[in-house]
């Protein structure tokens, strides 16, 4: 009996600790809510990288889903019934509605504003601006918006600095 | 006795199941026909992939092969955000044209960015009759 006891305490502590474990290695959890919605990845995923919902709020998908005849220059329409659902997702998952770490810093960089281009948010322009030029011209990266040219694990949510790998640079170190 | 008919009837609709499940291209040429087409052309849905086409909202001309290359059996690559595009050629790609939700919406799509406009029932007969082909 005391056996049995002494067994399910140790157990109950080992599994706490390694719980404590991960959540220290990972203790900030991911940048930004992972994108989860299956319709999404598919019907804006097949053209482009499948940006969470986490990095503009609600009002810029809102503004963005009403205007997919001209989706910066491109012919992106959906069926009603599909731009609704999305339109839902994105929207249940904004940033303004995340509070995830890099949702809220880029929702304290927006203020007020409703801005469609992630690449032009203040917060995204000032963590990218040592990345020259001519590194975003090799032909893996293109422009910024290919976030997973070097943000390696970005279709997870995760955009942390040492997962960082540039297409003809390598690892990315901040000084 | 009940073992033995439900065989007969598996192999019944074994038998039948082919013919039943007709192809979806050729559901979307009969329904074009229903819209006024008629005759496709594979050689005129050949000559729409390759021609390039101007119009107000175009920088420079564009085509079908600006984002899926000459060569309809090989990967594609989107003109702006460079994500490949697979193969449009089912003998490459089998997933391709199976599905009638998709070729609508890439024809609309693809149509307007290309050509400027929606393509006619014509115009998507011949475009299919040239891609089944390949």
């Amino acid at each position: 009996m005391m056996k049995k006891l002494m067994i399910s305490v140790i157990s109950v502590v080992a599994v706490a600790m390694a719980g404590s474990v991960a959540a220290d290695s990972d203790r900030r959890g991911p940048d930004v809510k992972p994108m989860t919605n299956p319709l999404y990845q598919s019907e804006c995923g097949s053209c482009h990288f499948a940006y969470q919902a986490g990095f503009l709020p609600a009002r810029s998908w809102k503004k963005m889903m009403s205007g997919l005849a001209d989706h910066f220059g491109d012919n992106a329409e959906l069926g009603e019934e599909d731009r609704l659902a999305i339109e839902k997702y994105l929207m249940e998952n904004a940033a303004d509605m995340a509070n995830e770490r890099r949702s809220r810093k880029f929702m304290r960089s927006i203020g007020d504003s409703t801005p469609l281009r992630i690449t032009e948010v203040g917060y995204f322009r000032r963590e990218h601006d040592e990345v020259p030029q001519r590194v975003l011209k090799h032909e893996q990266i293109g422009s910024l918006s290919n976030c997973m040219a070097c943000h390696t694990k970005a279709d997870t949510g995760s955009y942390a600095e040492r997962e960082i790998r540039i297409p003809g640079v390598g690892r990315w170190e901040d000084d | 006795m009940m073992k033995k008919r439900l065989h007969f009837f598996a192999l019944l609709m074994l038998g039948l199941t082919p013919p039943l499940m007709a192809d979806t291209v050729d559901d979307r040429l009969a329904a074009y026909q229903g819209e006024g087409a008629s005759d496709f052309s594979a050689e005129r849905g050949k000559e729409m992939w390759f021609n390039t086409y101007s119009h107000a909202a175009a920088d420079k001309p564009r085509s079908c092969t600006s984002c899926h290359t000459n060569n309809p059996r090989v990967n594609g690559k989107h003109a702006k955000t460079g994500k490949p595009i697979k193969p449009m050629a089912r003998s490459v790609n089998p997933q391709r044209l199976t599905e009638v939700k998709k070729i609508e919406k890439w024809f609309k799509r693809n149509c307007k960015w290309t050509l400027g406009r929606e393509c006619s029932a014509q115009e998507k007969g011949d475009f299919l009759s040239y891609l089944r082909t390949l």
